[in-house]
């Protein structure tokens, strides 16, 4: 069953075509995979699903859903969490508190009952504040809960960022290079993770440069090029795909790397 | 206590008031706003007017204040606290200004003459002629203040805003209605300034234009940068140091508001986060992109 459908996606900023009339489909329970050069237009991708860019023009649907116009916020209560390529923690908080604001939406209640003495707010910061502890020990930062998020080793921050994502309790999960600046071991433990996750039911939606988990993991791999899909499917095939192998050559070529 | 220090208590309490509520907008939830002293004065003058002209009883005549108030705050946020926050600066500036001009300007209001004559509290068969009393009236909306505030900004309202100040789009993409939450807090913030106007107003019982300008909004913006940003206690300190200090310095009054320029300056330049706070003052909107 289709989860997230994109349609005809398009985005220009001024001449610059960063996403380029872009279709395709994440299906639930999956991991699929969104590569390509730099450049490409992936996070610009993952912006307009979030709904931080409006689109020049296109769709995006979630469960049938069309999600166009509607503010971040509402994607978020509609089963939609991200987390960001260069890490975006609340640097003021520490790391329970960032995972409570992911738990933001589960907690609210009226003004009026709120107001009313009798603990209905108490009683859901508590059950906020047990649900954040156990993500943190499913992301293995468990004792660390009352640090400054910002003293976190760059690892630790990058897990943080999924746990708050995770608390939102989301259908569809986007990770924007979830493995840049890790080492091997931690890159395998991520690896670990996000398997966990999908096997609790939870699709996932992952930009990547690190092939090894982009080929470790998904099921499916969307590539793309100058804003547009060059090719799409799963990542044995993409791997031997000539269109694939010369958009990132091609690019080497340009820095000079060959 | 002396008459002399009863009276700097109640002003103090007055002043507590206004700089946890502005601390609300600009400490928590990160918004600048200028034109504070404008719901105050629109606090002052409703409360003075529905006694004046109705004989409201005070109590009343304080909800008026409050929720008139509160309205203004949020038919001026709903436009605004939607676009960025630059606008927020500016807009509220020169709503200030506005309000300003509206009461030298309206017969109602008494021109620049004000609003003389106006009664004291009394209800519930107390009197609170004498300043010893007011001070207890003071006092319990103080405390009602620091009650609701305190109430607010340790739950996951509080959290919310600071995630709103920290960094917005990332509040949203938690799932928080970040122009709900300025818009509500904003006009909270105009709703507990109504109810100082109204406290000051009973209290000095006569008003005019001159205590609602641009350098109270000022000297309420000093007053929570100094304590800090984002702490109650804060907003506490810096509201009773700047109602003594200036007494203290009587003798160069002429130099207060230079003095408060001053001050705002270095302690946006040295210590940002003020005595207590936690957060910075936002200057984004000074920042401009090319
Ligand atoms: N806010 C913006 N304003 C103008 N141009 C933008 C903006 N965001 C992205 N772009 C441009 O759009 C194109 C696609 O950028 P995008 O960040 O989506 O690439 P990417 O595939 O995520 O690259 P990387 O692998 O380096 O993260 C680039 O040319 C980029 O310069
Ligand atoms: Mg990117």
């Amino acid at each position: 069953m289709s989860l997230l459908e994109i349609h005809n996606l398009t985005k220009y900023f001024g001449g610059v075509k960063a996403v380029d009339g872009v279709s395709f489909t994440v299906h639930q329970g999956e991991i699929a995979g969104l590569i390509g050069p730099n450049g490409a237009g992936k996070t610009t991708c993952f912006n307009l699903i979030s709904g931080l860019l409006p689109p020049t023009g296109g769709a995006v649907t979630l469960l049938g859903e069309d999600l166009g116009g509607l503010a971040p916020y509402y994607r978020s209560r509609r089963g939609l969490a991200r987390t960001f390529q260069n890490i975006q923690l609340f640097g003021g908080m520490t790391v329970l508190e960032n995972i409570l604001t992911g738990c933001h939406q589960r907690q609210e209640v009226g003004v009026l009952r709120a107001l009313w003495p009798g603990g209905v707010v108490r009683r859901a910061e508590a059950r906020a504040r047990e649900r954040a502890l156990e993500l943190l020990d499913l992301v293995g930062l468990a004792g660390k809960e009352d640090f400054p998020a910002e003293a976190l080793a760059y690892g630790e921050q990058r897990r943080l960022e999924i746990a708050r994502a995770l608390a939102q309790e989301p259908r569809l999960l986007l990770l924007d290079e979830p493995a840049a600046g890790l080492n091997s071991r931690e890159t395998e433990e991520l690896m670990a993770l996000l398997e966990a996750l999908r096997d609790r039911g939870l699709t996932l939606f992952i930009i990547e440069h690190d092939m090894t988990l982009i080929m470790g993991l998904c099921h499916r791999v969307v590539v793309l090029d100058h804003g547009q899909v060059i090719a799409a499917g799963p990542p044995q095939e993409i791997r031997r795909n000539p269109l694939v192998i010369e958009a990132y050559l091609g690019r080497e070529e340009e820095d000079g790397d060959l | 206590m002396s008459a002399y220090l009863l009276h700097l208590a109640i002003v103090g309490g007055i002043y507590i008031i206004l700089a946890i509520s502005l601390n609300l907008i600009i400490g928590y939830a990160g918004q600048v706003s200028l034109g504070h002293a404008a719901f105050y004065g629109i606090g002052a003058y409703i409360s003075a007017l529905t006694s004046l002209l109705w004989h409201f009883p005070f109590p009343l005549a304080a909800l008026s204040a409050i929720l008139f108030a509160g309205i203004c705050g949020l038919l001026l946020g709903l436009p605004t606290l939607r676009l960025k926050e630059d606008y927020l600066a500016i807009v509220t500036l020169g709503f200030g200004v506005i309000v300003d001009m509206v009461f030298l300007n309206l017969e109602i209001t008494g021109g620049p003459d004000g609003l003389p004559g106006i009664p004291k509290p009394s209800f519930l068969g107390f009197s609170f002629r004498s300043p010893g009393l007011y001070l207890f009236l003071t006092l319990l909306a103080v405390l009602l203040t620091l009650a609701l505030t305190y109430r607010l900004v340790h739950s996951y309202h509080g959290r919310a805003l600071r995630a709103i100040r920290d960094h917005e789009v990332t509040a949203q993409v938690m799932g928080i209605n970040t122009p709900a939450y300025k818009v509500a807090i904003f006009t909270l913030a105009a709703a507990l300034a109504g109810l100082a106007g109204s406290l000051y107003a009973h209290y000095i019982t006569f008003i005019n234009p001159e205590s609602f300008g641009l350098h109270t909004s000022i000297l309420i913006l000093c007053m929570v940068v100094l304590g800090g940003m984002g702490s109650l206690l804060g907003a506490v300190v810096g509201a009773l140091a700047l109602t003594v200090l200036p007494e203290l310095l009587r003798q160069f009054k002429a130099y207060q508001d230079l003095a408060y320029g001053a001050l705002l300056i270095g302690l946006l330049i040295w210590r940002p986060q003020g005595l207590l706070g936690s957060g910075k003052l936002s200057l984004k909107f000074l920042e401009r992109k090319g």
